[in-house]
């Protein structure tokens, strides 16, 4: 297969240096890619189609018709890190979830933070996601956030970027395992000779971690996940993580609170609960505590996790962090809490609850990416330089109304990944989410969930909008000489060989 | 295990059961309606009444024939018990209870239902639908191979095999009362091809041969109604349900805690010492058995209902709570 002819078109490319030679870790994937014969891509690519449809891994898209299942967009070339790269993303995560627990700790309870005046109180109090009936709880091992996706992206400069903290139900985490086995099962020779760290470890950290924050008087904790049903648009991954862990996968009607305690109606009468790895937002928890017009909650649950009976994850209020007008105070966050710079840093964020910044972004509208601060899946993005007039003054209108609902940021030039088109490849836009397990420590799965944009030249990787997904490879190669770290401080435009690196 | 799972595995089985014994029904029809001394009209028409909808089919299609009656039976979206959408609702059943049952059921029943579903979308132009009713066939007992073989034979799977084989057990009974929607018997060869193909929509043909030899009415009613053995005897799934039964409930046989066990309970010791001759020699006769014999298995499938799936009350219901 020739690869001579890919074209990077000035983008950073993770498989490729604007040389075409391939970058650190990728030697042996192009090595074999290049060895193709020809019809050999789109065959491959056609049978792991096939397999996903069969496995039937598929999603649910809102906004059509109910119950509208698509498989799974999946493409076979994977994208590579370089574990040495890896292992900085790996502390930059662990360090970035760590103060963000202790900052959701301390806004339920001391509020130390706001009264040091590092994060205004006005930014707490009035966020989406702030959660009144939380204020002086302590969750169990004070654990609050126990599962983050956080997404990543890598600009033109080569560096990794953190574009949002995913701190609530971030899903996908069913993807990337089904992503491995799916390779495994279409392209076993493409794994021949490499070290990739493996991923199918994940399920058992996660009963790990739920068992461990149950209530410390369940001796033999009863974990289930909770799920809004099978219309919900990722009941996929609910019932996959449920079988995998080999726990009840529960609605909210299987569930009663009876004296403060959770219970599951089962066929030999009721059986006690003691952590819910929920997968139902916290305003859909509870009707008792939060919406009175939720049919797929638990009355009485809050009462029940107040009580300290039963564990719930994330924890509710958990959100608060989520805010995207929070994450942009999230560098100092960490430097309060740890008294440390960022190790990965954010992309620039300008947060319009603050009306220097909001005057900011309302004269260059058509230069930013606006972002409402509490959706998720991509819903509600304006891309200034690529909206119409009617869509720029659209949300200039919306911005003026609720300044605290919005940020802006820069467009960014994301990287791209060779990808599949027809028999041949072309570079197609990502960004990365890997996944967080906070319990007895804080664990990263290596890799984690690259979203492709599979429409030429789109930046949407959202699997509600016409996104993809690749297999994420953490690949350990022989020890070379010079620097590992070469990606990180890779300066844009410029051809080096991966040996020129030095450190970040 | 939950009591929702527990209906929706229970159902589930039903509902591919469903399919599969409608298609073997309907594959038995095509090969009499090949024999030209039949009547087609009346042949099909007793097709549809066998299973129970034709109030539903005569309002919707009128007249029957075999075009007509084959797209009820396989692909009307708007029958509920057409194959179509039996394994629609077993495919959304599967999904809710995904992470009770074990991957290779989970990939058969979603390549069965997938494969139903394109067949469906070329429903006028199929061109041959006898291939399309053995592959809803085999596919059906792969998924009961795969059942049998992948997942754990503990609660769970016991719904699964009760849900089978109360399914069998009521489509056995529709398939032997067929005479009773065929009209006025002749006690000639066709009455033998008749009970032949009865035989045929049980797939009881050979293992009958075995037992008895020539075929004749009594003997192909004593066969699908009191034998044993034959795994799609009427008498032989409940049998089999009760001992799935009794092992969720840890009960022994005779005796009862609940009503699911009374009513199963009964129903199997009425055929344990029923006799073929008095059956048919009743007044309302063989109909009037069958007919009695579905309502009490009702009757049991819903004290299955209220045993073990209904979410009972919990002390006193909150406002709000559905």
């Amino acid at each position: 297969m020739d690869l001579q002819s890919y074209q990077t078109d000035g983008f950073w490319d993770e498989l490729f240096d604007v040389d075409l030679r391939p970058r650190p870790g990728a030697e042996q994937l192009v090595r074999r890619l290049a060895a193709f014969s020809h019809g050999e891509l789109a065959d491959r690519q056609k049978a792991a189609d096939k397999a996903l449809l069969t496995m039937g891994i598929t999603f649910n898209v809102y906004g059509h018709e109910a119950g509208t299942e698509k498989v799974w967009p999946f493409d076979i070339v994977p994208r590579v890190i370089d574990a040495a790269e890896w292992v900085m993303i790996e502390r930059g995560l662990k360090q970035r979830i760590h103060a963000l627990n202790l900052f959701i700790d301390d806004i339920y309870n001391s509020r130390r933070i706001v009264t040091d005046g590092v994060v205004p109180d006005w930014l707490v109090d009035s966020g989406k996601c702030f959660r009144g009936p939380c204020a002086g709880l302590t969750p169990p091992r004070g654990v609050w956030c126990h599962i983050t996706g956080t997404d990543l992206v890598r600009g033109g400069d080569g560096r990794m970027y953190v574009l949002e903290d995913n701190l609530r139900t971030p899903s996908g985490v069913s993807y990337v395992l089904e992503n491995r086995e799916v390779m495994k099962r279409t392209f076993p020779q493409l794994f021949e000779g490499q070290r990739i760290s493996p991923v199918e470890n994940y399920s058992e950290k996660l009963l790990a971690m739920l068992e461990y924050i149950a209530p410390p008087q369940a001796r033999d904790p009863t974990v289930v996940v909770l799920t809004p049903g099978i219309y919900n648009s990722a009941y996929f991954e609910h019932s996959f993580l449920a079988r995998q862990m080999g726990v009840e996968l529960v609605q909210g009607s299987d569930l009663v609170v009876v004296d403060k305690t959770v219970f599951m109606r089962t066929t030999r009468g009721l059986e006690r609960v003691d952590v819910i790895y929920r997968r139902i937002d916290d305003d859909f928890l509870d009707p008792q505590a939060f919406r009175k017009d939720s049919v797929v909650g638990v009355p009485g649950l809050m009462e029940a996790y107040r009580a300290g009976n039963v564990a719930l994850v994330n924890a509710p209020g958990t959100g608060i962090a989520d805010d995207k007008a929070v994450y942009a105070y999230v560098p100092q966050i960490i430097k309060y809490y740890l008294g440390e710079d960022a190790i990965l840093p954010n992309v620039e964020t300008f947060v319009c609850g603050e009306p220097a910044q909001c005057d900011h972004v309302l004269s260059k509208l058509e230069q930013f990416v606006v972002k409402p601060a509490n959706e998720s899946g991509g819903y509600g993005i304006v891309l200034g330089p690529r909206a119409t007039r009617e869509q720029l003054e659209e949300c200039r209108a919306r911005i003026k109304a609720n300044p605290r609902n919005y940020v802006a940021q820069p467009m960014l030039a994301l990287s791209r990944v060779p990808t599949v088109v027809g028999d041949a490849l072309e570079g197609r836009h990502v960004d990365l989410r890997p996944f967080i397990l906070y319990g007895e420590e804080i664990f990263v799965l290596p890799g984690g969930l690259t979203r492709v944009a599979l429409v030429k030249g789109s930046l949407v990787v959202n699997s509600s909008q016409g996104g993809g997904s690749k297999d994420t490879w953490v690949v350990h190669g022989p020890s070379r000489s010079g620097g590992a770290a070469s990606a990180f401080a890779a300066r844009p435009g410029t051809a080096h060989p991966p040996a020129a690196a030095g450190n970040s | 295990m939950l009591s929702r799972v527990a209906d929706s595995v229970y159902w589930m089985n039903r509902q591919i059961e469903r399919a599969e014994n409608i298609a073997r029904a309907t594959e038995t029809t095509l090969d009499l309606a090949l024999e030209g001394t039949v009547d087609h009209g009346r042949l099909w028409n007793a097709l549809v009444c066998a299973f129970g909808d034709q109030a539903d089919f005569w309002t919707r299609h009128g007249l029957a024939d075999q075009s007509r009656v084959f797209d009820f039976l396989a692909f009307d979206p708007e029958n509920p018990n057409s194959i179509y959408r039996c394994l629609q609702a077993a495919r959304e059943n599967a999904r809710t209870v995904r992470d009770m049952i074990s991957s290779p059921m989970w990939e058969e029943i979603n390549k069965c239902y997938l494969f139903v579903r394109s067949a469906s979308a070329a429903r006028g132009g199929l061109e041959n639908p006898r291939e399309f009713l053995d592959d809803v066939k085999r596919a059906s007992q792969t998924i009961a191979g795969a059942t049998d073989a992948t997942m754990s034979h503990g609660e769970a799977w016991h719904f699964v095999r009760m849900g089978r084989l109360v399914e069998r057990a009521d489509k056995t009974s529709r398939v032997l009362d067929v005479e009773h929607f065929f009209g006025p018997k002749e006690e000639d060869a066709r009455d033998a091809v008749q009970w032949s193909a009865v035989l045929e929509s049980a797939s009881a043909l050979e293992m009958y041969r075995k037992q008895y030899g020539a075929v004749s009415r009594r003997n192909v009613a004593e066969f699908l109604v009191l034998d044993r053995a034959f795994p799609r005897a009427m008498h032989f799934c409940l049998i089999k349900a009760e001992e799935s039964l009794l092992a969720v409930t840890g009960g022994t046989k005779g005796t009862y805690s609940t009503p699911a066990e009374q009513q199963l309970g009964r129903l199997r010791a009425a055929l344990d010492y029923g006799q073929i001759d008095e059956i048919l020699g009743e007044s309302g006769g063989l109909h009037g058995f069958i007919d009695t014999f579905q309502a009490r298995l009702n009757n049991a499938s819903d004290a299955l209902h209220t045993t073990f799936f209904a979410t009972r009350p919990v002390g006193k219901p909150s406002d709000g709570q559905p």
